[in-house]
């Protein structure tokens, strides 16, 4: 995963409160390899009619949307399933950012995890951003350094951790900072092993029924 | 004198190894797996990295797993590869594995408790979001991503920023037919879908304590559609003797060990919490969901939300998508809204007194719809038979099926049909989650069961007083 601190790119407004991640990639199409790409899946059913024809009138389906990087929706982005496939139909589909006023807990650190940044917003702010791209896509600029989020002559602050800013800008994979603190897990380990060893169950134990 | 703690405090500070900036690095007790975990498997072995702790990881295939002719050879491809995929992990890495023939396999949220391998104190992790389920044993118990899966497969530990606590307290008695699912909806409709963000939620009060370790499960399993972060319920006698003799739950001087470490596993009097909540348990009465979020969720009592009758115009927006979505008039009562099926399972509601409480309302009762039934374990499904539950499910027509996540999450096949109107003991009414254009209504068990006698969402009450009397 490439570090990034900087994003100029088309901002989209999907104005829709509590899009789940069942809604960002339904279950049915999870069995596939990630190496195909999971861009095609994103939002499946929510852009299709009952027939399972796109919808012309879906914002991501319009032809001005074509490449847009960032989604500004409503309140309670991500919310549900822990499922990262939903982080990945998103970045597959080119998004580098979502805005929005809250987002689930699980869906934000899968989101940083892979290099999207979740940047939340005020409620009002999200109002302002959405109000600005009613008309249609505009370009927009997303610092993470800065903290903010600039279009259509508004700028506006969004929050995030100096742990998130800091995995964002690096591209950090959390295994490589991990190892860093092997001597502390083996001590803790240690530690629990001579205290609580029948935390371990033995295998034997494992087989039998109750 | 050290200043007074909650539980959570206890359990967290108990698991840091160390800390960074504003994330600590906790140590794993229990890692559960499924076949829906191959995206981490994968990073694994792009990295060519081992299992830190095969002891301390433990495989359930689940998600996908048909829930029909078990006998025969998986018949979609990709659902094939990857339940091998687990079964060559676990052969791989050597961990146990509670494969698809397994008698010990179920759905991990109901399989791991049953096999006695969630213990208070523990920090378990699982990806999949209702592992807050485990909490109900006086554990940690969070989902994860697949990159947090991958790292936990490595490492042993997983990085977490520590969410505020909140307290949630439901005193008095329920009233009959009033169970675990109502207290879940009736808070999160309260606080909403994202109300608890952030944060551990412990479950006190005396309608908590009163609660069967089934109950506490389902209460603490729910705790993710309030968006908390985590459920929690302090460990008492109920929980002990739940756990004494499990296969996996130490044994002899080890339970002794064991229960003097689980002593003080509650919240201090005093301790200070970031947030208090209390409902009064008399007032909750049996919850049905009418939208598409499980905030949106009412007494069976109550009429459809009008969204005409709402101030906040986004509020009114999103009552107004939901109503078309799930096909309903507003003004209308609840009561009597015909359904096309119905299912009783999943991690939230198919452990055995879920099983007993539908069967009570069914029996002597034929379905007005089709139905089916996934107990929540392998091990269940047996003790069920064994009850002789089975024959009143099957006798009123609905389809007694084995275990898995089955039709609440649709992976494995079985959907509910566009259009179709589900009355589910499932966790989740969003859009398509059941199959595309399935309109799910979130109940209990004994809920489930009256709907499938009448064929319409039902007050389930008079039921029950019809047996009692």
């Amino acid at each position: 995963m490439r570090g990034w601190t900087r994003h100029d790119g088309l901002a989209v407004a999907l104005p829709v409160e509590g899009i789940d991640t069942d809604q960002l990639i339904p279950a049915r199409f999870m069995s596939r390899p990630r190496a195909a790409g999971y861009g095609a899946y994103l939002l499946h059913d929510m852009r299709r009619d009952g027939e399972g024809r796109p919808d012309p009138e879906f914002p991501l389906e319009r032809p001005e949307a074509a490449g847009a990087s960032i989604l500004v929706a409503r309140r309670n982005f991500g919310g549900g399933s822990s499922r990262e496939a939903a982080v990945y139909a998103l970045i597959d589909a080119g998004f580098r950012a979502v805005v929005a006023p809250s987002f689930g807990d699980i869906f934000a650190g899968n989101a940083v995890n892979n290099g999207l940044l979740p940047a939340q917003v005020s409620a009002e702010d999200a109002e302002r951003l959405l109000a600005a791209l009613a008309a249609g896509p505009l370009e927009a600029e997303v610092d993470i350094d800065a903290g903010a989020v600039t279009l259509g002559g508004l700028s506006c602050a969004f929050a995030l951790s100096e742990a998130q800013r800091e995995k964002l800008a690096n591209g950090w994979d959390d295994i490589d900072v991990t190892r860093r603190h092997e001597e502390a897990i083996a001590a803790h380990r240690a530690t629990l092993a001579a205290a609580r060893p029948w935390l371990w169950p033995r295998a034997a134990r494992d087989q039998g029924a109750r | 004198m050290i200043a007074p703690r909650t539980l959570f405090a206890k359990l967290w500070e108990a698991h840091v190894v160390t800390s960074a900036g504003d994330k600590d690095l906790l140590w794993v007790d229990r890692h559960f797996v499924h076949e829906g975990s191959h995206h981490a498997f994968a990073r694994l072995a792009d990295r060519g990295l081992p299992v830190a702790e095969p002891g301390l990881t433990f495989g359930v295939a689940d998600h996908y797993v048909p829930t029909r002719h078990r006998e025969r050879p998986i018949a979609d491809p990709d659902i094939a590869r990857m339940v091998r995929t687990l079964e060559e992990n676990a052969a791989t890495h050597g961990f146990s594995l509670f494969g698809l023939h397994d008698p010990r396999q179920g759905i991990v949220h109901v399989a791991g408790p049953e096999a006695g391998l969630t213990l208070p104190g523990c920090l378990v992790v699982c990806g999949d979001s209702h592992t807050s389920t485990h909490g109900a044993f006086g554990a940690l118990g969070f989902g994860i991503g697949a990159t947090e899966v991958a790292h936990v497969l490595a490492t042993q530990t997983v990085w977490q920023k520590r969410p505020k606590a909140m307290r949630l307290t439901i005193d008095g008695a329920l009233a009959p037919g009033v169970g675990a699912k109502d207290m879940a909806l009736a808070w999160i409709a309260k606080l909403g879908a994202d109300g608890a963000r952030g944060h551990a939620v412990e479950y006190a009060g005396s309608a908590v304590r009163g609660l069967s370790m089934a109950g506490r499960m389902t209460l603490c399993n729910l705790s993710i559609e309030g968006g908390a972060r985590m459920g929690l319920v302090a460990p008492d006698a109920t929980t002990f003797d739940w756990l004494a003799g499990r296969a996996s739950a130490p044994q002899g001087a080890d339970w002794d060990a064991a229960m003097e470490s689980w002593a003080g596993l509650a919240s201090d009097e005093g301790a200070a919490f970031d947030r208090e909540v209390t409902l009064d348990a008399a007032e909750i009465a049996p919850v049905v969901t009418w939208g598409t979020s499980p905030e949106d969720a009412a007494p069976i009592t109550a009429t459809v939300p009008d969204p005409a009758k709402e101030a906040d115009p986004a509020r009114a927006e999103k009552i107004r998508a939901a109503l078309d979505y799930m096909g309903l008039v507003p003004g209308r009562p609840l009561e009597g809204t015909p359904v096309d099926r119905i299912f009783i399972g999943s991690c939230t509601n198919a452990r055995l007194e879920d099983l007993r409480a539908a069967a009570a309302v069914l029996e002597g009762h034929r379905a007005r719809v089709p139905g089916t039934v996934s107990p929540g374990s392998s091990a269940v499904k047996r003790q069920a038979e064994e009850e002789g539950l089975d024959a009143i499910f099957r006798a009123a027509g609905l389809d007694w099926v084995e275990s898995g996540c089955s039709m609440c999450v649709g992976m494995n096949g079985d959907h509910v049909a566009p259009g179709e109107r589900c009355a589910s003991t499932t966790n989740r009414n969003f859009r398509g989650r059941q199959g595309p254009g399935a309109r799910t209504h979130l109940m209990s068990p004994v809920m489930a069961a009256a709907a499938a006698v009448t064929g319409t969402l039902t007050d389930a009450r008079p039921f029950l007083k019809a047996r009692a009397a």
